[in-house]
């Protein structure tokens, strides 16, 4: 499976990124920096968490107008996997890849700690391994990860199942609507997720209950 | 010519900051403080000079990048 990592100025978590694509792949992902204007050939592309641009105007908003993401966004369009995580999932929802928008935490601060994390949905590229209510262990780290969304966006997403992550045992960090963590577009080929799995795969950082998030990669 | 452009959010979207700000004017001892809304300001030089053709770059610039138009409104003056 060949994967491609973007880069923007800011950006901080592409090396974690790119070490857990490897680990469970095998493959060393491509990096690709913001201002090139194609994508090379590659079954995923992952846009990682960081602080693009300082998070001026609104988080991932300069980032999302950037060369590259409109040859993403076109290639998404076409059923190119896109996996945004963190800032990534701001930047892919700024970009409209993704309903909804990500605000400040309802609480105004800073969330660095682990979450419950429940999988809503099994059947997608990311979590394919993993069962249907399975909860993990997985770290979130974000000022600005409250999802929310109008009544109706909400429905749908609900209703068609595209809610892929939600936060359980009131582990909910910063007020997300539904304890939303993560949803699909569609077609379920672009994925959005504010918590970083990448951070909780090998034994050192203390679990590795997001390995098989990674590993649903190499079925789908 | 100069576009000045407010971006205020939308009823019914919470405001953290806003809420933040209410508070700390209270414990300021001002009182008869409602609710306190954030918002952003922008001031863009154009060259264009016609009235008409410079509003309609300004809110092109609103939906494409300035304002998040799922949770912000957009006001834009020009002078």
């Amino acid at each position: 499976m060949k994967s491609a990592v973007v880069v923007f100025p800011g950006i901080n978590r592409e090396r974690d990124m790119m070490l857990a694509l490897e680990s469970v792949t095998g493959t060393r992902p491509v990096s690709v920096w913001h201002t090139e204007t194609e994508l090379p050939k590659v079954d995923l592309v992952v846009v990682p968490g960081g602080f693009s641009y300082g998070d001026y105007l609104r988080c991932g908003a300069i980032a999302a107008r950037s060369p590259i993401m409109q040859d993403i966004r076109a290639k998404a369009l076409k059923g190119l996997k896109v996996l945004g995580v963190c800032n990534g999932f701001q930047i892919i929802t700024e970009a409209g890849l993704l309903p909804g928008v990500l605000v400040r935490n309802k609480d105004l601060r800073f969330v660095c700690r682990r979450v419950k994390l429940k999988v809503e949905n099994n059947r997608t590229f990311f979590t394919n391994r993993l069962a249907k209510g399975a909860v993990v262990s997985c770290p979130v780290a974000h000022g600005e990860g409250n999802y929310i969304c109008d009544p109706d966006t909400l429905k749908r997403l609900e209703g068609d199942n595209r809610v892929v992550f939600r936060y359980a045992e009131n582990t909910n960090p910063n007020g997300a609507l539904n304890d939303i963590a993560g949803i699909m577009n569609e077609a379920g080929t672009v994925i959005g997720m504010m918590p970083h799995p990448e951070n909780m795969i090998e034994p050192l950082h203390g679990k590795t209950d997001c390995r098989p998030l990674f590993e649903s990669l190499l079925a789908a | 010519m100069r576009a000045k452009i407010k971006v205020t959010l939308k009823t019914g979207v919470l405001d953290p900051q806003g809420k933040a700000i209410e508070g700390a004017l209270g414990h300021l001892g001002f009182g008869g403080v409602g609710e306190v809304r954030q918002g952003k300001y922008f001031e863009i030089e154009l060259a264009e000079t016609d009235h008409a053709k410079a509003r309609e770059q300004a809110k092109a610039m609103c939906e494409k990048l300035i304002a998040n138009t799922v949770i912000e409104n957009y006001d834009i003056e020009l002078a």
